[in-house]
């Protein structure tokens, strides 16, 4: 029996990393994947991995410094990375691809994507925006295969990726103007939403992320 | 566009679901998973547990329950009752929970509020607010379930808790709560115009009609407990009342379905 697929899901104490793990577990059981999920801040348990995921809650600044604490982490997820690992940021892991956020002064994120962390202007409206919103699917990509009719996905959030580029954009949703949803270049990918509580459609998303064969590295 | 979201919600003593209808597809219908997986299939889009237990040894009951709800259910998941501090919080949020909800606590000691923010996030730090009416276009702060008077007027509450870091308010209406004579609209309309914060009406819901006023008073998330409990109304008619109205809501999301591979 071929070695079951290594998910790391990175803590680094930011955010909901059960939800995170529990999720990924049942994304591959209703694939019929075999694979084995552990939370890790261990670098080496990383860079091994078959697949990355980096979970976030609160603030941009908070989470890039949570990362930055623990020796050698944000190395081997840049290494592993560059090695062609498929990695999936989720909520602030997501905004952590971005060049910088805005929240709380200026943070460096990876800058693997082009554009800023900022708050949302949403006028009239509710902030955070807190619930479902349905995803805009740009293109047809493997991470976005087989969601159904008006797909939703459950949204947190007040900050927001700004000024990035088209080219990465796979779905936005609308809150009082285009909200990225889900950003992907080469074997990297985010969902502003949280994937781990979006139901049948985050569950897929996962899924997809799992079987993922990326075309391109990083 | 963000949808409405229709809330259960599920009373737990002890573990065990306090009013709970007897679903004919349930084993056993006080197991609170089991009562939140039903509520899962038909097309909720949140849940929300408030744990009732009187006794604080009674306490660790909640988080197995939470627990064993975070392992089959992939919908976000607040959890209210008995939330006191900051190690209570992360108790929760570790066995699943997404939310907390705090009241008594949060009036005897605000900087829990902004406490909680600035450890997990406002995401995840709901003030729970038990108002009920004392003058014309005035509300007063209860605590304890509804037994403690606060003298605290509740939309400078509202103000206050949003100021603090909460990430939502869930506002209950005490003179309508238990009445199925509809949320109390003025309180409503009066806490969604003091803060920018989604606001999450509880509180006296009797007929299909109500959610649409609610709605339309500036409520985006809508909780019940009775009406789903004892079989009154399903999600899904909720959310058709709620279309039917105009109003945003989440269809039913499909199935998952295993790719094909080529």
């Amino acid at each position: 029996m071929a070695q079951p697929l290594s998910i790391a899901v990175v803590d680094y104490e930011g955010g909901n990393l059960a939800s995170a793990a529990r999720a990924a577990m049942r994304a591959a059981e209703l694939s019929g994947l075999n694979a084995s999920v552990i939370i890790t801040n261990e670098p080496a348990e990383v860079r091994r991995a078959d697949r990355i995921i980096l979970p976030g809650q609160g603030a941009f600044a908070d989470c890039a410094h949570g990362l930055e604490a623990i020796a050698g982490l944000k190395d081997s997820i840049l290494q592993a990375v560059a090695k062609g690992t498929p990695f999936l940021g989720i909520c602030v892991g997501m905004q952590l691809m971005a060049e910088r956020g805005l929240e709380h002064g200026v943070t460096e994120g990876f800058g693997w994507i082009a554009g800023e962390i900022a708050p949302m202007d949403a006028p009239g409206l509710r902030l955070p925006q807190m619930g479902w919103n349905e995803l805009d699917l740009h293109r047809p990509h493997p991470l976005t295969q087989g969601l159904g009719p008006a797909p939703h996905g459950y949204f947190v959030h007040s900050y927001a990726l700004r000024n990035t580029t088209d080219d990465v954009l796979l779905a936005s949703a609308d809150y009082g103007g285009s909200v990225p949803a889900i950003v992907c270049r080469a074997n990297v990918a985010g969902t502003q939403f949280h994937v781990e509580k979006s139901q049948t459609v985050g569950l897929k998303i996962l899924a997809n992320f799992l079987a993922w064969q990326p075309e391109a590295t990083f | 566009m963000l949808k409405l979201r229709v809330i259960p919600c599920l009373d737990v003593k002890n573990g065990r679901v306090v009013k709970g209808v007897n679903f004919v597809s349930l084993r056993d219908a006080g197991d609170p998973v089991e009562q939140a997986a039903v509520y899962d299939a038909a097309g909720a889009d949140e849940l929300t547990f408030l744990d009732i237990t009187a006794s604080h040894e009674n306490r660790d009951t909640i988080l197995d329950v939470v627990s064993r709800t975070a392992e089959k259910i992939f919908l976000p998941l607040t959890v209210g009752g008995g939330v006191r501090t900051t190690d209570d919080m992360r108790r929760l949020l570790l066995a699943g929970a997404d939310k907390c909800a705090m009241n008594s606590a949060a009036v005897s000691r605000p900087d829990l509020i902004s406490e909680a923010a600035r450890k997990f996030g406002s995401q995840c730090v709901v003030v729970a607010v038990d108002a009920r009416q004392s003058a014309p276009g005035k509300w007063e702060v209860f605590t304890h379930g509804g037994r403690t008077p606060t003298g605290m007027d509740a939309i400078d509450w509202c103000k206050q808790a949003a100021e603090r870091g909460a990430g939502e308010i869930l506002l209950t209406s005490m003179d309508r709560d238990g009445t199925g004579s509809g949320f109390d609209l003025d309180l409503l309309r009066a806490a969604t115009q003091a803060v920018r914060l989604p606001i999450v009406a509880s509180g006296g819901v009797g007929t299909l009609e109500h959610f649409v006023e609610g709605a339309k008073a500036g409520a985006t998330g809508l909780l019940a407990a009775s009406v789903f409990h004892f079989g009154q109304f399903t999600v899904a008619q909720v959310k058709q009342a709620l279309t039917d109205a105009g109003l945003p809501v989440r269809p039913s999301p499909a199935p998952f379905q295993v790719s094909q591979t080529s």
